[in-house]
């Protein structure tokens, strides 16, 4: 509780409350969140601001703390995407039809970590990940086969990749032309955020500078030829799965939001024109009221800046529009089973949270990727919370509360003190090639750990109420000749296609990517002729350079 | 090979494959030397060969990889057979991350001394490096 100043006098009644709360005798365990905040026992009406109508106001108008639209969920529920992808394109193609068919309403696509990291599945450095954490991705008839039979023109399609984003956006636009659907229609998000990558999730390639102007390329590029697709994701996920704390994904999440919009008004590209398309991501953890007086807090911070920093007039610029996913990390592989009872708690504060879209994780992930059993209790649970729970029914129905109020102002003000410890590291870049932000979430990581060790914090079937006997569940396996069928579709794709296309292709992107103009056009001629993601790669990386951290 | 009972124990901690999944080996890493233990991360994105050097050059008494990708059946094997190659079969292996309970056995039998899962308490990883390398001394 604040300090209510000691002038303020204190009712019989009030200090009757103080006198019990000092004598009562409190459990062992840390009352602190995931985060380490510092939580009171009760929040009363001091702890908030007066200031209603510049805190909170109308949801779907500034600051939007209360969400992005007047009636959020009445009109249209979230939509359920859950992230899919393993063993061939064929294979992912199938689960993709299956998800629909269950009735989750977007596709959203795992690559396979040889994919994410720009090596064509023929690589030496590829063996045993083929197809195993996601699809694998090496030319444009890879893309084609996944999305055969389904309408890229009515379904709206996430796909997560980073370093060479730019050149799985120029597969699926490839992909749009071959099926005759007009880049205007196409729906959907690209993750594309390569800052994260630095920051904690590791799979970048090229040197920090060089990655943001190919981001800021797909952003110029959709802006003016892609309209209705998201080319970015901002994403705080990975961030806090590194081992953030909640301020830091809020913080370190919007500071890169911050840099993709600099950068890009560099290139004289008008704010009210691509704004309106940035997109987040954010982790749904398992602290509930922390975790949604985030989301509400982000939504506050990004107008603010938008309308005051930025300079932008279009309401849309200013709403920051999220895709949620339950945190991974958090789930257990002791009892499994308990790890839907985690994954619904979480769903629940990304929708009192007011999320755009949803991703439930399986109780199986922290072994393996889902079966098809594990996946659709995780898509149920999103259903139970749209259609049962009655929470969609107002807006922010948690709003008002003492302690949420609290919270969210708290969390924007811890964010803007992580915004001016990166100014003070030199701006985004020079904090990224300093170390700043894997520091601070090293710290974070192991701060949390020290707290589970000394039994501090508990988890249920971990470090607390454990069972003697494993309990199992069953898994998906990788079938590991699928690297060799992919590798052998690589082969017969190179021994088919014309060989001097693919090099005039390939010396095209060199050109570009030394100059400034944008990659975009020449990396839609080298997906047309065939040319390999890794081969594209690896002509980008003579030209850019290639990025290693120091341990 | 020089390991007299009183040097601190050497650990060479790796990620082997393309796995970015740090955060449970920079936690290890910080734990291990909190227990005295001289401690050399390697970094990301290593072959086998790279981590056979760095425990050839930095003269290790125990080499430890994560792995939360899935790989592990097929970069474990390869990365024993490199060690074999060099002779450093003395290395006490051990391998942290996302192992399904039954492939434990099977990287065991290729000669991995422990596979720590997650909710390994880090007290037990220090504990169980330093009973193994003292038994060996």
């Amino acid at each position: 509780m604040p300090d209510q100043g000691a002038d303020a006098p204190r009712s019989p009644e009030q200090a009757a409350f103080e006198r019990a709360l000092a004598s009562a005798p409190e459990r062992e365990i840390s009352l602190t969140t995931v985060s380490g905040r510092k939580v009171a026992p009760v929040y009363l009406p001091p702890d908030i601001s007066d200031e209603y109508a510049s805190q909170l106001g109308y949801p779907g108008q500034y600051p939007f703390t209360r969400g992005i639209h007047a009636n959020l969920y009445r009109g249209r529920l979230w939509t359920m995407r859950q992230f899919a992808g393993f063993g061939t394109p064929g294979e992912t193609n199938e689960r993709f039809k299956f998800l629909l068919a269950k009735g989750q309403t977007g596709l959203s696509t795992a690559f396979d970590l040889p994919t994410l990291m720009g090596l064509d599945s023929d690589h030496a450095n590829a063996g045993g990940e083929v197809g195993r954490l996601g699809v694998a991705i090496d030319a444009i008839d890879d893309f084609e086969r996944l999305f055969a039979g389904i309408d890229l023109g009515s379904v709206s399609v996430s796909m997560t990749i980073n370093a060479p984003a730019a050149i799985v956006l120029a597969f699926y636009l490839v992909t749009a032309e071959r099926q005759g659907v007009g880049w205007d229609k196409l729906r959907g998000t690209l993750q594309n955020d390569i800052l994260k990558e630095y920051h904690a999730q590791n799979e970048f390639v090229f040197p920090p500078r060089a990655s943001v102007r190919l981001v800021i390329d797909t952003i110029e590029f959709c802006t003016r030829e892609v309209p209705q697709f998201n080319p970015v994701s901002i994403s705080g996920y990975h961030i806090r799965e590194a081992g953030s704390t909640a301020a830091e994904e809020l913080a370190f999440t919007l500071a890169d939001g911050f840099h993709y919009v600099e950068q890009t008004q560099v290139r004289g590209l008008d704010i009210d024109a691509f704004a309106p398309r940035l997109s987040f991501f954010f982790n749904s953890h398992n602290d509930f009221l922390e975790e949604i007086a985030k989301f509400r807090a982000a939504r506050r911070i990004w107008a603010r800046h938008l309308r005051e920093r930025y300079g932008a007039k279009d309401p849309r610029s200013w709403a920051l529009r999220f895709h949620a996913q339950t945190s991974g990390v958090s789930l257990q592989a002791q009892q499994p089973e308990v790890n839907v009872v985690r994954v619904a708690y979480q769903a629940l504060a990304a929708v009192l949270g007011g999320c755009q879209s949803l991703h439930t994780n399986s109780r199986d992930e922290t072994l393996s990727l889902p079966t098809l059993e594990a996946v659709t209790i995780a898509l149920r649970t999103q259903q139970v919370a749209a259609y049962e729970t009655g929470v969609v029914n107002s807006v922010d129905p948690l709003g008002g509360s003492y302690q949420l109020e609290a919270w969210t102002d708290a969390l924007e003000a811890e964010a803007e003190a992580i915004f001016a410890e990166i100014d003070r590291a030199g701006g985004m870049i020079a904090a990224v090639e300093g170390g700043y932000f894997r520091r601070r979430i090293a710290e974070s990581a192991f701060r949390y750990q020290t707290e589970v060790d000394a039994k501090r914090k508990l988890i249920v079937g971990v470090n607390a109420f454990a069972e003697e006997e494993p309990s199992s569940i069953p898994l998906l396996e990788i079938d590991p000749a699928i690297e060799t069928r992919q590798k052998a579709n690589l082969a017969s794709i190179k021994a088919q296609r014309d060989r001097a296309a693919v090099e005039r292709a390939l010396a095209e992107i060199r050109r570009a990517a030394a100059g400034t103009e944008n990659i975009m056009p020449s990396l839609l001629a080298a997906a047309r002729c065939q040319t390999t993601l890794g081969e594209i790669v690896i002509a980008l990386a003579d030209v850019l350079g290639r990025y290693r951290m120091g341990a | 090979m020089a390991t007299s009972a009183t040097r601190p124990i050497r650990i060479v901690l790796a990620k082997i494959g393309l796995d970015g999944h740090d955060r449970g080996i920079q936690v290890v890493a910080r734990a291990l030397r909190d227990a005295g233990m001289e401690v050399i991360y390697t970094g990301l994105w290593q072959t086998a060969d790279d981590v056979v050097r760095a425990v050839e050059d930095e003269d290790a008494d125990v080499l430890g990889v994560s792995i939360l990708s899935g790989a592990h059946l097929t970069l474990v094997p390869t990365l024993v057979e490199a060690l074999r190659r060099r002779g450093l079969d003395r290395v006490r292996l051990i391998v942290g991350g996302i192992i399904p309970d039954a492939d434990i056995p099977r990287l065991e039998a290729l000669g991995v001394a422990k596979v720590f899962t997650p909710g390994a308490p880090l007290p037990e990883i220090a504990e169980f490096i330093r009973a193994s390398v003292s038994s060996a001394r």
